[in-house]
């Protein structure tokens, strides 16, 4: 393997440790559920993107065959994460989990639980 | 003739992308495996068949593929903002919530909106109402003008899967 080659996958290795790094610290960080939903979900998808991107290449330049696992990996990923995070907010709002105060538009949450149109009229939103 | 062979292969679309996710996951083209993966790609479907529940079919394979491309680049730009915030001062942040009007209709494309939403820039869909014509988002720093995030979504987005699904 060359220099040049090694040199590349571990930037890729270093850069998706980075990412997936900084998703987790935004769990620890970030206050509220539906704030913290966006790191990882987000965060990730790069992260494990440059460290399956690192490993194709690592077993192109070592075995010279192509390695396509990595890409149903990915793949299996981006329709994975955002059906999660979708269910994930959709428990939220129905256990009124509590969130930032300086939220805007808490008035939707009511809304959105009862999967309401934002302008159904209050009598409606009982449950 | 057309009649016995839909009902052999109700799903060819399908069919096709069985066999290829089979070789994909076992990484070889050996005749082995080929063989397998057409006869998964032919019983799967079979049995699947009466489950199903029609679907908008893609209209424009060629937009689909640039989609694809634009959400991908999305999708990194999304993960450094996200990064920087994360990173960043916490009182700064400025979460909220938006209701997106949709235009679009069928269970699948609204699917694929929402999934592109919560992939890209500081976004994540929350729910959608029965009628599916609202789409609830959560804001991760929301713009002093909500509008903004909305134009963005609904010209960004949705006039692209609009146009892929042609709906």
């Amino acid at each position: 393997m060359s220099f040049i080659m090694e040199l590349v996958i571990s930037a890729l290795l270093i850069l998706g440790g980075i990412f997936v790094l900084v998703g987790s610290i935004g769990l620890l960080r970030l206050q509220d559920l539906y704030v913290r939903l966006h790191a990882p979900t987000k965060a990730t998808t790069l992260g494990l993107g440059g460290v399956l991107i690192g490993s194709m290449l690592y077993v192109f330049a070592s075995q010279g065959t192509i390695s396509i696992n990595e890409l149903l990996i990915t793949l299996f990923l981006v329709i994975t994460a955002p059906v999660t995070a979708h269910i994930l907010a959709k428990v939220a709002m129905h256990h009124r989990v509590k969130l930032l105060e300086r939220t805007k538009n808490q008035a939707l949450i009511e809304r959105a639980r009862m999967q309401q149109a934002p302008n159904a009229s209050a009598e409606d939103i009982k449950d | 003739m057309s009649t016995l062979s839909s009902r052999l292969f109700p799903m060819p679309f399908h069919s096709a992308l069985l066999l290829v996710v089979w070789l994909m996951l076992n990484n070889t083209l050996s005749l082995g495996h080929i063989i397998l993966g057409c006869v998964l790609g032919f019983l799967i479907p079979l049995l699947c068949e009466p489950l199903r529940v029609k679907q908008a079919t893609i209209k424009k394979p060629l937009k689909a593929v640039s989609y694809v491309f634009v959400v991908l680049k999305d999708i990194i730009v999304a993960n450094i903002e996200v990064a920087l915030l994360v990173v960043g001062p916490m009182h700064k942040i400025q979460p909220g919530f938006i209701a997106v009007p949709l235009d679009l209709t069928g269970t699948l494309p609204i699917t694929v909106l929402a999934s592109t939403v919560t992939m890209t820039p500081g976004t994540v869909s929350a729910d959608i109402s029965t009628d599916q014509k609202w789409l609830y988002i959560h804001v991760l720093n929301m713009p002093k003008d909500e509008q903004e995030v909305i134009d963005l979504i609904k010209q960004r987005y949705e006039a692209r899967v609009k146009e892929i699904f042609g709906c």
